[in-house]
């Protein structure tokens, strides 16, 4: 077998121009793989590197009706949905990969709050005391909600930096009122991320997906939620989940433990469903992993022709050594023999081509990612498959050859010199 | 003792549409040490006798037992075995493998043999200086002269110690000198015990030989002890 690659190396080493031109194909066809593959990869890795570093390993679960988010700001209090219970929240956190959960009020269209002159069209919401610490957001100036602030129904806010910015414009919101209807609330603090994070946006969709937080939020205690709204509105839930990849299964178990406890009666079309951030990354990626699938057949056609072109030099190289062929046979080496050594050189000659069109694969990603910021990532698993689909590309288009020269009569071929 | 012996063997090509008898009943039997030359004009069926007798080729009909063993119904890869284990080739034009030198060349047939490597080279080596070109191990065939190869390409015939040396037209692309050089070798392991069968239209190489057969129109005629007399 060594003796067979080595004399496969000799073969390729004599006819370098035309070796190469045989390798182009496979060349062709693994680097553009390569090249796809590494964009896809490295546009996954930024997505999970944008949700883990935004602090949002959080999962929201609420309630929809008939498949859609049901929202209190256009719709009525829905009377067969029951509110959630402390103890049912207790049950949710018991979820394994659960680490804290929060049952909070929101309001995504808002009307009538005003500081001064200004109104404020961002997010409200009635949070209870977990959903700071589950969000991991921090005191950013002033102070946070005290359990007095809770239980004596006191008129207290917080905003969030982005509505400090656009509803107080430059003011220290701490101290400042805002106006509700007739009743004034005092922000007692801002709060923000625990670290600050600027995820890396590419595309309109990234935008969306991280980084509009469009004129940010106001939030309150939830004991005070039906004085601003009404009472008895069901609850949206928050989960703090370990790691994102029990994300999708602890938001489905809650999902479905909601829907149990908290639907009065059956074919009222309510259920509750889970969102997380990386499941919309997901549907993401998936658009754009069709069209990179696409592409990575596109290049497997490459490939394919690469692969008739070995198979082309591999019977004009039988023909070429008919005598050497029918020597070896005369001296006793069996078929096999001949079978293996052309294979062989056919596989060590994909090989190569594939090895080359790894390199020229990554080199053509980072010139991508160079140019157009797009990032990348090298896949080593996809750069292994590359060199063994190579190598059996080599064996497969190689077999035909191989067979030809390992079944000539010896005889034709010591006459034909 | 008798190493090889055809029976009857007849040898049929399509020509065509119709068969054409190449070897009509031909009967040979060679003995161990026998120094035989096969001597006919070409399309006498003299090459494709020796294809049969070198197991290149199988016969129509007849039979072939070579070292006891009938080689009826054998295949392919038999074939190649039974050809790497009993018969050493000498072509006319050597085909030696361009890009090995003498060594290697050489030691080919072992490969298939599954000698190993180290053994492979002494024993070539060996061989080369049996032909006297103990100082061209490492040479390749282009640097050396035609004489010079066909010496190696004796030297791969004789280093798996086949039981029959098969030479045909071993000195055919050479000139006088050479040829004679080469055929002092093959005198030489002769008389060392080697069977050696040759296939050649030259009077003069035949002349060494101690048997010649004269082969014509696919018959084998007449049995010659002794060389000397080229009369057909």
């Amino acid at each position: 077998m060594l003796e067979n690659i080595h004399l496969a190396f000799e073969g390729i080493w004599s006819h370098k121009l035309r070796s190469i031109l045989t390798m182009l194909g496979i060349i062709i066809g693994i680097a553009a793989i390569i090249t796809i593959v590494s964009t896809i990869k490295g546009t996954n890795e930024q997505i999970k590197e944008n949700l883990i570093g935004a602090g949002n390993n959080v999962v929201t679960v609420s309630l929809n009706q008939n498949g859609n988010e049901y929202d209190l700001s256009w719709n009525p209090l829905p009377d067969t949905v029951r509110v959630i219970s402390e103890e049912t929240r207790q049950e949710l956190e018991n979820i394994s990969g659960a680490e804290e959960v929060s049952l909070y009020y929101s309001r995504s269209y808002t009307d009538g709050f005003f500081y001064l002159d200004t109104a404020f069209n961002g997010n409200v919401l009635g949070v209870d005391r977990h959903y700071f610490s589950a969000y991991g957001m921090q005191i950013r100036s002033g102070r946070g909600f005290t359990g007095k602030d809770y239980t004596e129904f006191r008129k207290v806010a917080l905003v969030d930096s982005t509505a400090a910015k656009s509803l107080f414009s430059g003011v220290d919101p701490v101290g400042k009122e805002i106006e509700f209807g007739s009743d004034v609330y005092t922000v007692v603090g801002v709060i923000g991320p625990a670290e600050e994070f600027t995820p890396t946006i590419n595309s309109l969709n990234d935008y969306y997906l991280y980084a509009n937080d469009g004129s940010g939020s106001i939030y309150f205690p939830d004991s005070i939620w039906p004085a601003l709204y009404q009472f008895d509105e069901p609850q949206c839930v928050a989960i703090k989940v370990k790691n994102t990849d029990v994300m999708a299964s602890v938001g489905k178990k809650a999902a479905d433990l909601l829907t149990e406890k908290q639907i009065i009666g059956t074919d009222t079309g309510f259920d509750y469903r889970s969102a997380d951030m990386l499941e919309q990354a997901q549907q993401l990626q998936n658009m754009s992993k069709s069209t990179n699938t696409q592409l990575v057949w596109i290049a497997s056609i490459s490939l394919l022709v690469g692969g008739i072109g070995v198979m082309n030099i591999m019977l004009v190289s039988v023909t070429e050594r008919t005598s050497e062929i029918g020597l070896k046979k005369a001296l006793g080496a069996k078929k096999k023999r001949i079978l293996l050594q052309f294979l062989t050189e056919a596989a060590v000659l994909t090989s190569i081509g594939g090895i080359i069109g790894v390199l020229t694969g990554i080199g053509l990603a980072e010139l991508i990612s160079g140019l157009m910021q797009i990032p990348v990532a090298i896949s080593a698993p996809a750069i292994i498959i590359a060199v063994v689909f190579s190598t059996l590309i080599g064996v497969i288009f190689g077999l035909l050859p191989a067979t030809k020269a390992a079944n000539l009569n010896p005889i034709d071929a010591l006459r034909r010199v | 003792m008798s190493i090889l012996k055809l029976t009857d063997i007849c040898k049929d090509y399509i020509q065509g549409k119709e068969p054409v008898r190449v070897l009509k009943n031909v009967c040979l039997e060679v003995e161990q040490g026998d120094y035989i030359a096969i001597m006919g004009p070409s399309g006498s069926g003299k090459s494709t006798l020796m294809n049969i007798i070198g197991c290149l080729d199988v016969p129509t009909s007849g039979e072939y037992v070579l070292d006891g063993k009938n080689l009826h119904d054998l295949k392919d890869d038999d074939l190649a075995e039974v050809r790497n284990k009993y018969i050493g080739f000498v072509f006319q034009s050597y085909y030696l493998m361009p890009k090995m030198d003498a060594v290697d060349n050489v030691a080919l047939p072992l490969l298939y043999a599954d000698v190993p490597l180290k053994e492979r080279r002494e024993r070539a080596a060996e061989s080369l200086g049996v032909v006297g070109l103990e100082d061209r191990i490492h040479f390749l065939p282009n640097q050396m002269s035609g004489g010079q190869c066909q010496r190696v390409a004796i030297a791969r015939a004789m280093v798996t110690k086949p039981a029959l040396l098969l030479a045909d037209e071993p000195t055919g692309a050479l000139d006088t000198k050479s040829g004679a050089q080469v055929m002092d070798i093959f005198d030489k392991l002769s008389a060392d015990g080697m069977t050696i069968l040759m296939i050649t239209h030259d009077p003069d190489i035949a002349k060494r030989a101690k048997k010649v057969y004269h082969i014509l129109d696919g018959e084998l005629l007449t049995t010659q002890t002794g060389g000397g007399e080229d009369e057909a």
